[in-house]
C-alpha cells in the first residue's frame, strides 16, 4: 500500500441524519476517511454507533445527508439511483452478518447471481462461479443448498458471491457475527488471503478485538466521527 | 431467460402455498372456460343470424300467430329480396324429455333464406318432393340415431291432428350440417303443407316470418314500412333484425348471457384477490432478499419485473392449464346435446381468456412490485438483522 496513490475510498463532510417522527437522529458528523488501495480497514465502535450506517454510504447502498463520497474517482452520491445500482454491481462485493443467501437456490446458483448483471454467457458464468468456489474452498459443495451448510461454509458462499464479479472493494458488515471462534478464524483467514494474494480492498465493520487485529488499520466510530485511538 | 431459474425458484419458497393459489387460479379457468362454452351454446342462434335477415312477428307477442297470406303482402314491399314463414310446433320424440326445436316451413325457400343449413343436393330435393318428409340437423340426429329413410313420430302438446289421431309422422329425407362451427343443428324441419293440413285449428295462420332485405344499410327502414302496412289490422307486426329476435328468445328463459358474464366477473376479481394475497405475502417474507439483491445490483426496475415475473409465471402456467383442458374437453364433443347443441371453445373466447390470464399476472402483482421497488436497500437490509 503507498500513501502517494490517491486513495481508494474517499469520504468527506459525511453528515448522515435519520428522522424518526419529530426527532432527527445525526448518525454520522461531518465524518472523513480515507481508504487506500489494498488495504484491509476494521471499523469498530460501539452499537449503535452508525458502522452499518457508514459502510451501507460508502457501499452506494444510501445516500448521506451531506457531503461527498468518492470511490474510484467517482462521485457516488451524485449519480442516481439507477446508475448507483449498475456501480454496485461491478466495484463491491458486499459480505453480511447473516449471510443472506437465496433459500431456494444451491451454491452455485447463489454465487451466479452477481453475474446474472453482466453480459457473460452461461459458460463464462459457470467457469467465475467455479473460481470463487474453489477460491473459497467449497468446490465440492457447489449444489448443496444453503440449509445444508454450517454456518462458516454459507459464509464463504457469501464471500464467493462477493467476489465472483471481481470487484476492487469488499464491504463486509460484522462477517463472523454469527459464527463460533473457529468458523471465524477461517472467514478471517480467508479475507486476509483476498486482501493480501489478490489486492482487494476491504472494509470490515466488527466489534470483536481480536477479529480486528487481523486488519491492517482499525478506526472506531465514535459520537459520529472516526478516531484511530481505542477510545477508552 | 437467464432469470428463469430464480423466479421459478422463488415461486417454489412455499410449495403448499403456490400449489393452493395455482389451484385456485386453475379452477377458476375452468370455470370461465365452461361458462363461455355454455354460453356460445345458448346464444348461437344469436351470433348465427345473419344482419340481411329481419323477423316480422306478432307485435303483442311471439306466441300470437300472423296470416299465411301476409307472406305476400311482405314480398311486394320494396327493398325486400325474400320471405319465409316459420312456426313453432314443439314436437317431442317419445318422451317429453326428448325436446328439440321443430318447425313447419316451406322447404325449397327456407333453405334459400338459411344457407348455413348444409344438405346434398339429392338430399334437397328429396325432401321437397316428399310431402311427409323432414331434414334433421347432424347433432339432433346422432343424438337419436336417425338415419336417411327412417320413419320418425314427434307428438305436439300444442298441435293435435285433426282426424285425431296422436303423432305425427315425418319421412328423415335429410341430415343437414352447419356452414359455421356456430350453426345450430339440433332442428327438425318439415313441410308446412303437412302441418297445416293435418292440424285442427288455427288453419292459414304462421308464426312468424324471416324477411331478407336486399341492402343490410336499409334493414331498418324495410322493417319499418312493413309494420307500417299492418299497422291497424287485426294482426299488427313488429320487424327486428333477427339477432334482435333470437334475443328476445333467449330473454325468455332469462338473461343468461348477462348472468354467465357476471359470474364469470365475480370469479375473475376473487382469483384476483387471492393471487394478489400470495404475491403480496411473498414479497413482504422476503423483504431482505430484495434488499439483498439490490445490494448486489439489481436495479428497483428489475426487482419490478422479477416480482411481475413470478405472478405471471404462475398465473400462466395455472390458468392456461383450466383453459387447455375446457379445450380439451370440447374437442371430446357435446356431454349432452339435448341441452348444449352447440359444444366448442369459441376462439375469441379463449383469447379473452388467455389476455385474462395476463391481466391476473399484472395485476395481482402490481401492488407488491411496486413496494418491492421502492423499498430502500440499507431499510430492507436493516429489518433483515
Ligand atoms: N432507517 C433508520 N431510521 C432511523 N434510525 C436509524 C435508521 N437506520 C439506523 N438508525 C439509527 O442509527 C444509529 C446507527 O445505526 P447503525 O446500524 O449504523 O449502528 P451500528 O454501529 O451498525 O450498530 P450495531 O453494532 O448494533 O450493528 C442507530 O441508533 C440506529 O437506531
Ligand atoms: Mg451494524
Amino acid at each position: 500500500m503507498s500513501e502517494s496513490q490517491p486513495p481508494l475510498v474517499r469520504v468527506r463532510g459525511v453528515d448522515k441524519v435519520y428522522h424518526r417522527g419529530s426527532e432527527d437522529i445525526h448518525v454520522l458528523l461531518n465524518l472523513d476517511l480515507d481508504v487506500h488501495p489494498g488495504e484491509f480497514l476494521a471499523l469498530m465502535g460501539p452499537s449503535g454507533s452508525g458502522k452499518s450506517t457508514l459502510l451501507n454510504l460508502i457501499g452506494g447502498l444510501d445516500r448521506p445527508s451531506q457531503g461527498t463520497i468518492e470511490i474510484g474517482g467517482e462521485r457516488i452520491d451524485e449519480i442516481s439511483s439507477r446508475q448507483l445500482a449498475a456501480w454496485r454491481a461491478r466495484h463491491v462485493g458486499f459480505v453480511f452478518q447473516f449471510y443472506n443467501l437465496m433459500p431456494v437456490m444451491n451454491a452455485e446458483r447463489n454465487v451466479e447471481l452477481p453475474l446474472l448483471l453482466t453480459h457473460l454467457n452461461r459458460g463464462e458464468r459457470r467457469q467465475h462461479v467455479e473460481t470463487a468456489l474453489h477460491v473459497v474452498g467449497l468446490a465440492d459443495r457447489s449444489r448443496h443448498h444453503p440449509r445444508q451448510l454450517s454456518g462458516g461454509e454459507q459464509q464463504r458462499v457469501g464471500i464467493a458471491r462477493a467476489i465472483v464479479t471481481d470487484p476492487t472493494l469488499l464491504l463486509c458488515d460484522e462477517p463472523t457475527g454469527d459464527l463460533d471462534r473457529k468458523s471465524g478464524d477461517e472467514i478471517l483467514g480467508l479475507l486476509q488471503a483476498l486482501n493480501r494474494e489478490q489486492g482487494k480492498t476491504i472494509i470490515m465493520v466488527t466489534h470483536d478485538p481480536h477479529a480486528a487485529q487481523r486488519a491492517s488499520r482499525i478506526v472506531y466510530l465514535e459520537k459520529g466521527q472516526l478516531v484511530s485511538e481505542r477510545p477508552s | 431467460m437467464k432469470f428463469f431459474r430464480l423466479v421459478w425458484g422463488n415461486l417454489w419458497r412455499k410449495p403448499l402455498r403456490t400449489t393452493l393459489t395455482g389451484l385456485s387460479v386453475f379452477v377458476a379457468f375452468l370455470l370461465f372456460g365452461l361458462l363461455c362454452v355454455i354460453r356460445q351454446s345458448l346464444t348461437a342462434g344469436i351470433s348465427m343470424a345473419g344482419a340481411d335477415r329481419l323477423v316480422t312477428r306478432q307485435k303483442v307477442s311471439i306466441i300470437q300467430m300472423l296470416p299465411v297470406s301476409y307472406g305476400d303482402r311482405i314480398a311486394q314491399i320494396p327493398g325486400v329480396a325474400a320471405v319465409v314463414h316459420q312456426s313453432w310446433f314443439g314436437g317431442i320424440y317419445k318422451d317429453p324429455k326428448n325436446f328439440f326445436p321443430s318447425m313447419p316451413v316451406q322447404p325449397e325457400k327456407y333453405l334459400e333464406m338459411y344457407p348455413e343449413f348444409v344438405l346434398p343436393e339429392a338430399q334437397r330435393k328429396a325432401w321437397i318432393a316428399d310431402r311427409r318428409g323432414a331434414i334433421v340437423g347432424r347433432s339432433l340426429a346422432e343424438r337419436f340415431g336417425w338415419k336417411i329413410g327412417d320413419t320418425v313420430p314427434l307428438m305436439s302438446p300444442i298441435w293435435r291432428r285433426a282426424d285425431g289421431s296422436g303423432a305425427w309422422e315425418f319421412h328423415v329425407d335429410g341430415i343437414y350440417s352447419g356452414a359455421k362451427k356456430s350453426t345450430d343443428t339440433s332442428q327438425f324441419f318439415f313441410h308446412y303443407k303437412y302441418y297445416d293440413e293435418g292440424r285442427s285449428f288455427a288453419k292459414g295462420m304462421v308464426g312468424w316470418y324471416t324477411v331478407r332485405v336486399k341492402d343490410p344499410a336499409k334493414a331498418d327502414e324495410v322493417a319499418k314500412t312493413i309494420d307500417a302496412e299492418f299497422a291497424n289490422s287485426p294482426y299488427e307486426t313488429k320487424t327486428e333484425p333477427e339477432g334482435a329476435f333470437a334475443q328476445a328468445f333467449a330473454q325468455q328463459v332469462g338473461n343468461i348471457g348477462a348472468i354467465m358474464m357476471s359470474i364469470q366477473a365475480a370469479v375473475f376479481l376473487t382469483i384476483l384477490f387471492v393471487a394478489a394475497n400470495t404475491v403480496a405475502q411473498a414479497v413482504r417474507e422476503r423483504t431482505e432478499e430484495i434488499g439483498v439483491l439490490k445490494a448486489l445490483g439489481f436495479s428497483n426496475r428489475m426487482v419490478f419485473g422479477l416480482v411481475l415475473a413470478e405472478s405471471l409465471l404462475l398465473a400462466a402456467v395455472a390458468g392456461l392449464a383450466g383453459l387447455g383442458l375446457i379445450w380439451l374437453i370440447t374437442l371430446g364433443g357435446s356431454p349432452s346435446p339435448a341441452f348444449l347443441p352447440v359444444f366448442y371453445f369459441p376462439i375469441p373466447d379463449f383469447m379473452v381468456g388467455v389476455f385474462l390470464v395476463a391481466l391476473l399476472g399484472v395485476f395481482a402483482a402490481a401492488l407488491p412490485a411496486w413496494q418491492a421497488m421502492r423499498m430502500g436497500v440499507a431499510e430492507a437490509l436493516r429489518r433483515a438483522t
